[in-house]
C-alpha cells in the first residue's frame, strides 16, 4: 500500500505576542497510507487542528516535513501550495458553507477556483449532489438545510475537483448522534466507493468506531499511540487511549459504578477482556471451575469494531479456598486473557 | 404658518432638492468606491489575515483615523487648496461633492472593515482550503458574504452624506441646505426651513427604506 501522508518531525509552534509560544504539534511522526480512514483522536487542544492543517498547508510547520502524495509541502511557493490544496478536500465542525450561495454553488465553487468550465460545473455538481444525496435542494441557500445536509453539502464541495485525500476536522461534532451516522456513514463511502483517503479528527470516539480503520491518539501536541481500531479498542496501551475507549464503549464500571456494585458484592471485581479470540469464554469457564471460583456477572459489555468482537465483562469472585481466586487469575493470564482488577 | 415665501421660491427649491440628491448620490458613489478600497485594505492587511501586514495596516488606520475626527464643516474650509487644485473651484455642487466624497471615504473605510470582521472566518478558510488565491477569496468570497451588513453599513454612511451636503450650504454648496439658510433662515422665513427640514427627512426615510430592503433581499431574512 503506498504512504499518502507523510510526517516526519513535525512540530507547530505559535508565538503569542508578548505572552509565551505555545507548542501546538511537537514532533509528530506518522504515515497514512492511500485508501485508508485515519482517526486522529484527542481531547480540544491536543493539536489535533492544527495537525490536520500542517497536512494542507493551511499551517507552515515550525519544523519537519510534510509530504502528500509525494510532494513536501514545505519546499512548495505559494502558487504551488494552492494547486496541491485542490487536490486535498476539507470539511469542517462548523460547515464554513458560503451563505451567499446556494447548495449548488458552494459545491461549484471549488470547480471555478480550479478554472473548470461552466457546463462541466454544472454537471459535475449535479453528480456531486446526487452522490450526497442532495440533489433536489441544489438550489437551497444553506441556512434552509438542517445540520446533516449542511455537512453533506460540505463533503460534496470537498470532494469537487476530485481529490485523493479528504481531511474531516470535527466534522460530526456539531451533529445529534443519528445525524452524526448518517454522515460517518456516507463518508465511510466516499471511502470505499471513491477510494478517498480520509483523515478524520475527532474527539469522540464512537466516530472512530464508526469509520476508522486506524487511529492516533495525541495527548499535548504528541501522537502517543498509534495501531489499528480494533488493537485500540480492544487492548489500548496509553492512559489517554484507555480513557477514550472506555468513554465510548461503556463495558468497564466507572469508579461510581464500583462503589456502588462493592456495596452488594463484596467479593473481588474482575474485569475479562472480550475478544474475538475462539474460545475464550471456555478458557475463562474453565480457570474457575478448576479452582472451584464462583463466578458472578455483574457488569459489562461486548460490541462490533470493524465487524469484529470488543468488550468486558465484570464478574464478582468469590471461592472457598484461599488463593483459589488468584491462582484461576494465574491461569488465565498463562492463557492469554487479559483481566483488570476493578479497585 | 406663512408658506407663501416657499410658493414663491418654488423653483429654486426643487433644483435644490436635485442638487442635495446629486451631490449625494455622486458622493455616495465615489466615497463608496474610494472607502471600499481602504476598507478591504483594512480588513486584509489586519494581522493574521490575508494579507496580514502589521505596518500597513497600522499606517491605513492612522490616516484614517486622522481625517475622521475632523467636524466636517472645519473639512470643507481646510480643503480648498487641494479643491482648488483638483476642481478649480471651492464653491457649488462639484466642489461640495469633492470634499464630501473624501470626507465620506475615511468612515466608509471603516464600515466596511467593520462589515467584513464580522464575515465568518470559517468560509475563508474554507475557500483557502480548496486553493482559491487570496485576491480572489476577497473579491469572491469575503465581499458577498459581507454584502449584508455592507448594503446597512452604505446607507448609514447615506444619511451622513446627507447631512453634509446640508453643511455645505454655509458655504454656497447648493442643495437644500444653502436653500434652507439664504431663503429661510437669513429673511426670518420659517415656512421655507420647515419644507427644507421636511424634505430632507423624507430623502432620508426612503434611503433608509431602500437599504433596509436590499439589504433584506441579500441576507434572505
Amino acid at each position: 500500500m503506498n504512504t499518502l501522508i507523510s510526517l516526519t518531525d513535525v512540530s507547530k509552534t505559535f508565538d503569542r505576542r508578548g505572552g509565551a509560544s505555545v507548542t501546538a504539534v511537537d514532533g509528530v511522526s506518522l504515515d497514512v497510507a492511500e485508501g485508508e480512514v485515519l482517526a486522529v483522536i484527542g481531547y480540544s487542544g491536543a493539536g489535533k487542528s492544527t495537525l490536520v492543517r500542517l497536512v494542507n498547508a493551511l499551517e507552515k510547520p515550525t519544523a519537519g516535513s510534510v509530504r502528500v502524495a509525494g510532494q513536501d509541502l514545505t519546499t512548495l511557493s505559494e502558487g504551488e501550495l494552492r494547486q496541491a490544496r485542490s487536490r486535498i478536500g476539507m470539511i469542517f465542525q462548523q460547515f464554513n458553507l458560503f451563505r451567499s450561495r446556494t447548495v449548488a454553488g458552494n459545491v461549484a465553487y471549488p470547480l471555478k477556483v480550479a478554472g473548470v468550465a461552466k457546463a462541466e460545473r454544472d454537471r459535475r455538481t449535479a453528480e456531486l449532489l446526487d452522490f450526497v444525496g442532495l440533489l433536489d435542494r441544489a438550489h437551497a441557500y444553506p441556512e434552509q438545510l438542517s445540520g446533516g445536509q449542511k455537512q453533506r453539502v460540505g463533503i460534496a464541495r470537498a470532494l469537487a475537483t476530485n481529490p485523493p485525500l479528504l481531511l474531516c476536522d470535527e466534522a460530526t461534532s456539531a451533529l445529534d448522534p443519528e445525524t452524526t451516522t448518517e454522515v460517518l456513514s456516507l463518508l465511510r463511502r466516499v471511502n470505499t466507493e471513491l477510494g478517498v483517503t480520509i483523515v478524520v479528527i475527532t474527539h469522540e470516539m464512537e466516530a472512530v468506531r464508526q469509520i476508522a480503520d486506524r487511529v492516533a491518539v495525541m495527548e499535548q501536541g504528541r501522537v502517543v499511540e498509534v495501531g489499528n481500531v480494533y488493537d485500540v479498542f480492544s487492548d489500548p496501551q496509553t492512559p489517554a487511549a484507555q480513557r477514550f475507549v472506555r468513554s465510548a464503549t461503556h463495558d468497564r464500571p466507572s469508579a461510581d459504578t464500583v462503589a456502588r456494585l462493592r456495596a452488594h458484592h463484596p467479593g473481588r471485581l474482575v474485569s475479562v477482556r472480550i475478544t474475538d479470540e475462539p474460545g475464550l469464554q471456555q478458557r475463562v469457564d474453565s480457570a474457575f471451575r478448576q479452582e472451584e471460583v464462583t463466578a458472578e456477572l455483574v457488569y459489562g459489555g461486548v460490541s462490533e469494531i470493524r465487524e469484529r468482537r470488543v468488550g468486558s465483562l465484570t464478574y464478582e469472585l468469590t471461592a472457598p479456598r484461599e488463593g483459589a481466586v488468584d491462582a484461576a487469575l494465574r491461569e488465565l493470564a498463562a492463557a492469554g486473557v487479559h483481566t483488570d482488577e476493578e479497585a | 404658518m406663512d408658506f407663501s415665501g416657499f410658493l414663491d421660491t418654488i423653483d429654486v427649491f426643487e433644483a435644490a432638492v436635485w442638487q442635495t440628491l446629486l451631490m449625494a448620490v455622486v458622493s455616495l458613489v465615489v466615497s463608496g468606491v474610494i472607502g471600499l478600497a481602504l476598507g478591504t485594505a483594512l480588513y486584509a492587511t489586519r494581522p493574521g489575515n490575508l494579507y496580514g501586514n502589521r505596518f500597513v495596516f497600522g499606517l491605513i488606520g492612522f490616516v484614517v483615523n486622522l481625517v475622521r475626527p475632523i467636524p466636517f464643516v472645519i473639512f470643507l474650509a481646510a480643503i480648498t487648496p487641494l479643491q482648488m487644485a483638483v476642481v478649480r473651484t471651492t464653491i457649488g455642487t462639484t466642489a461640495v461633492t469633492f470634499a464630501i466624497s473624501l470626507a465620506a471615504a475615511f468612515a466608509v473605510a471603516r464600515i466596511v472593515e467593520q462589515s467584513l470582521v464580522s464575515v465568518d472566518p470559517g468560509v475563508v478558510e474554507a475557500a483557502r482550503a480548496v486553493g482559491a488565491s487570496r485576491f480572489s477569496i476577497l473579491v469572491g468570497v469575503v465581499l458577498p458574504e459581507g454584502l449584508g451588513p455592507l448594503i446597512l453599513g452604505y446607507t448609514f454612511i447615506f444619511i451622513g452624506i446627507v447631512d453634509m451636503t446640508a453643511q455645505a450650504g454655509i458655504v454656497g454648496g447648493g442643495g437644500l441646505g444653502e436653500y434652507a439658510i439664504s431663503y429661510g433662515k437669513q429673511q426670518y422665513d420659517y415656512g421655507i426651513i420647515y419644507v427644507a427640514v421636511a424634505a430632507i427627512i423624507v430623502i432620508v426615510q426612503v434611503g433608509q427604506v431602500l437599504g433596509n430592503r436590499l439589504a433584506r433581499g441579500v441576507m434572505r431574512r
